[in-house]
């Protein structure tokens, strides 16, 4: 496949990886702030090739991991209605809220339907005006403009018996949170390549500047991530820190002024709560007044609560990169990707989840971390 | 033309005085006897001797038999490449083909939904007397019943089979042992991605058709030629290749790695998992199996299987080892190995 096989290829993947073995010297924390990337790094296997100075730290920069189960347990508050379809991105609906996740509201006989584009939310809202259609509008920057396109277009066509439940985060507050933290380990970022295809780069340069930390914009595919992580270790090893582009061929620094057009006519910026982090300022969306009909949340007058996580899990302090998936007293015992007290247990993204497969094969390796030992090769 | 719509020429639908199943066609009385009349007993009454009017059918057989049953509920029933019905048919005769036996009769089971248009039905049974033809098994008993609408989703249908053992077959999962190949009959992950290109709400545009297909023939000839060398044989439809694998993983106490560059795939097919998220080793498969077979003959049985129907694509695909016992490694195109878990829930499309 053009675009993706150059991308895959084995030969560059060992040219890189030999380079990176060469420039460290140093032990080195870098931070991919997406979990597309962890996933990547995961299925590819990378994580166990790099070298033992560089650990990989998994970043918020999972949807599904960070959305707060108060709003899930508002979606599935909402799923359970008379009269309502709700329609979510597949991989949300297996995520615990307080009470229940969308999977389980749906075997007790919600209408629970999984998309892949909010427009076809706004289709079937069309199709079935006597219910009401909701879509879990849940993402990064990635899937604001086409969430945002839905609520135009449904404004268009006059469609009165649609809306959304909008749990939209950002991420570079996000990436402030986790610097900001006095415990932070990290030393260097990834940025998520998509995301900057949409927004444009120029927010970066003052988290560079403010934070003294490298940020390479970083695409998904093994020759990808690996360029990333070389063009990190080498400024970190010069003790040079800037704004680098390894993600050329999709992202150029102005973004996609059309799709952020959209999103600014739709959503304006507002603080959000993070799953495990708590509420970070200017670092989610709501809908803007001339859109709150729109909003599930007004129209279904739904308790705005404040999460109430369970206190056993860490994951806070996981997606900041603080503590290591091993490091939780519940890991691998009370929660399993079967039993997840957590989100990033749920997701194949989740650091915990990644971690769990892991260790059921590496088990020696996981046990020298617990004794303060190598910190690398994790996943 | 193929073989299918051929099939579907030469066995122009009835004349019947309704177009929807209603309960009434359920409720053994003259309703349910016109139905089977001019449908199930005009399709498969074959001239073999088999009396079918009775509650049951008597069926001579000889030696060891191999027995197997599974229900069917898939959802849209047709779909690019075949229908319920096909699937039915396919899926318990492959049952028996995979445990070493030679399927011959079947049981057929219908549950359909009040209101399911007749013209859906023939064109289901039409599929059943297609596959059955192709497998050469013979429909000797069945049922019908009709629940009322919303208690069931078009159709239902259970198949039951009976085959006799081959001869040569010892297909045990304690055969199992390390050294073993793996080997793959065909190319994976195509049933599930046609399904899906179908479903409500995830429709995309491709040429990709379901693999629901026979297997008992090339089998039958694999048994010929390789007998107790072929260790086990499965199926890996619903969970993809990963969920048979890691079952087997863990029931024998040993461990599999796969090489991910050797997992034969259709580019379709995988640029299909790539956009939807989908790691190809979950997606079901309908029309391909696996075999763990002694190493010293792995070779050589790809070649002859790439020889059988629908064998073409065969190829070998990992190793069984004593080390991680119960856990399924694959190497990835680069070197780096990774845990292939098994699998939690359905696996669902992720959101970027």
């Amino acid at each position: 496949m053009k675009f993706i096989s150059e991308f895959r290829d084995p030969e560059q993947v060992k040219l890189l990886l030999e380079k990176i073995k060469t420039t460290v010297t140093k032990r080195w924390s870098v931070m991919e702030v997406c979990g597309g990337q962890t996933h990547s790094l995961v299925k590819n296997g990378i994580i166990n090739m790099l070298p033992d100075e560089i650990t990989m730290v998994h970043g918020p920069g999972c949807p599904v991991c960070v959305t707060p189960p108060h709003l899930i347990d508002q979606a599935v508050e909402l799923s359970q209605k008379k009269g309502v379809i709700l329609c979510s991105f597949g991989d949300m609906i297996r995520v615990p809220g307080n009470s229940m996740s969308l999977l389980q509201a749906k075997a007790r006989g919600a209408d629970v339907r999984i998309l892949y584009s909010p427009l076809d939310a706004v289709k079937i809202a069309a199709e079935n005006q006597d219910k009401e259609v909701v879509f879990f509008a849940v993402g990064f920057e990635t899937t604001a403009p086409a969430n945002a396109l839905a609520v135009i277009q449904a404004k268009k066509m006059k469609i009165k018996n649609f809306s959304i439940l909008v749990s939209h985060v950002l991420v570079p507050p996000a990436i402030k949170a986790v610097m900001d933290d006095p415990d932070t380990r990290v030393d260097a970022f990834l940025a998520a390549g998509h995301v900057m295809t949409v927004m444009g780069f120029q927010d970066y340069f003052s988290l560079v500047e403010d934070y003294k930390i490298p940020i390479v914009i970083t695409g998904f595919e093994p020759v990808d991530l690996l360029q990333g992580i070389l063009m990190v270790v080498s400024q970190l090893e010069k003790g040079q820190f800037s704004l680098e582009n390894q993600y050329t061929r999709i992202v150029n620094p102005q973004g996609n002024p059309a799709a952020m057009d959209v999103m600014r006519e739709v959503f304006e910026v507002a603080p959000q709560q993070w799953r495990g982090i708590g509420e970070i300022p200017d670092s989610g969306f709501r809908l803007k007044d001339t859109y709150q009909t729109f909003d599930a949340a007004q129209r279904f007058e739904l308790k705005s609560a404040k999460s109430a996580e369970n206190s056993d899990c860490i994951a806070g302090l996981v997606l900041k990169g603080i503590k290591k998936p091993v490091e939780c007293p519940m890991f691998g015992k009370v929660c399993t990707p079967e039993n997840p007290l957590g989100a990033p247990m749920v997701s194949s993204e989740g650091a915990c989840a990644a971690y769990y497969h892991f260790a059921t094969v590496f088990p020696d390796r996981i046990k020298d971390e617990r004794s303060g030992g190598s910190l690398t090769k994790d996943i | 033309m193929t073989d299918r719509i051929k099939m579907q020429l030469q066995c122009p639908m009835p004349e019947l005085d309704y177009e929807i199943i209603t309960l009434a066609h359920g409720s053994g009385g003259k309703l349910t006897n016109a139905l089977l009349e001019s449908t199930v007993f005009q399709l498969f009454t074959e001239n073999d001797g088999i009396e079918r009017r009775h509650d049951g059918a008597l069926i001579p057989l000889e030696g060891k038999a191999v027995f197997s049953t599974d229900s069917f509920v898939i959802s849209p029933i047709f779909f690019p490449g075949g229908n319920i019905g096909e699937l039915a048919v396919n899926g318990t005769v492959n049952d028996i083909a995979m445990c070493g036996g030679i399927p011959k009769y079947l049981s057929l089971a219908f549950i359909i939904e009040e209101g399911m248009k007749i013209k859906d039905l023939w064109e289901v049974m039409i599929g059943v007397k297609y596959a059955a033809g192709k497998a050469g098994v013979t429909i000797v008993t069945g049922d019908t019943k009709v629940v009322e609408k919303g208690k069931g989703d078009k159709i239902f249908i259970n198949t039951t089979g009976i085959g006799t053992l081959h001869p040569n077959a010892d297909i045990r999962i304690s055969n199992i042992k390390p050294g073993d190949k793996i080997i793959v009959s065909g190319q994976i992950a195509t049933h599930g991605i046609a399904i899906l290109s179908v479903r409500r709400g995830l429709e995309f545009e491709s040429d990709i058709e379901s693999d629901t297909r026979n297997l008992n023939k090339s089998v039958e000839k694999m048994l010929d030629l390789y007998g107790k060398q072929i260790h086990l044989m499965r199926d890996p439809t619903r969970g993809g290749v990963s969920s048979t694998l890691n079952e087997l993983a863990r029931d024998t106490h040993l461990g599999f790695e796969l090489e991910q560059i050797s997992l034969p795939m259709d580019k379709q097919v995988s640029g299909a998992c790539e956009m939807l998220g989908l790691d190809p080793l979950y997606v079901a498969n309908e029309g391909i199996f696996l075999a763990f077979v002694e190493a010293s003959v792995a070779d050589v049985f790809v070649e002859d299987l790439r020889r059988q129907e629908y064998g073409q694509d065969a190829a070998i695909i990992g190793t069984v080892v004593e080390d991680h016992p119960g856990t399924v490694l694959i190497r990835s195109d680069f070197g780096g190995m990774r845990v292939v878990h098994m699998q939690v829930g359905e696996q669902l499309p992720r959101i970027c």
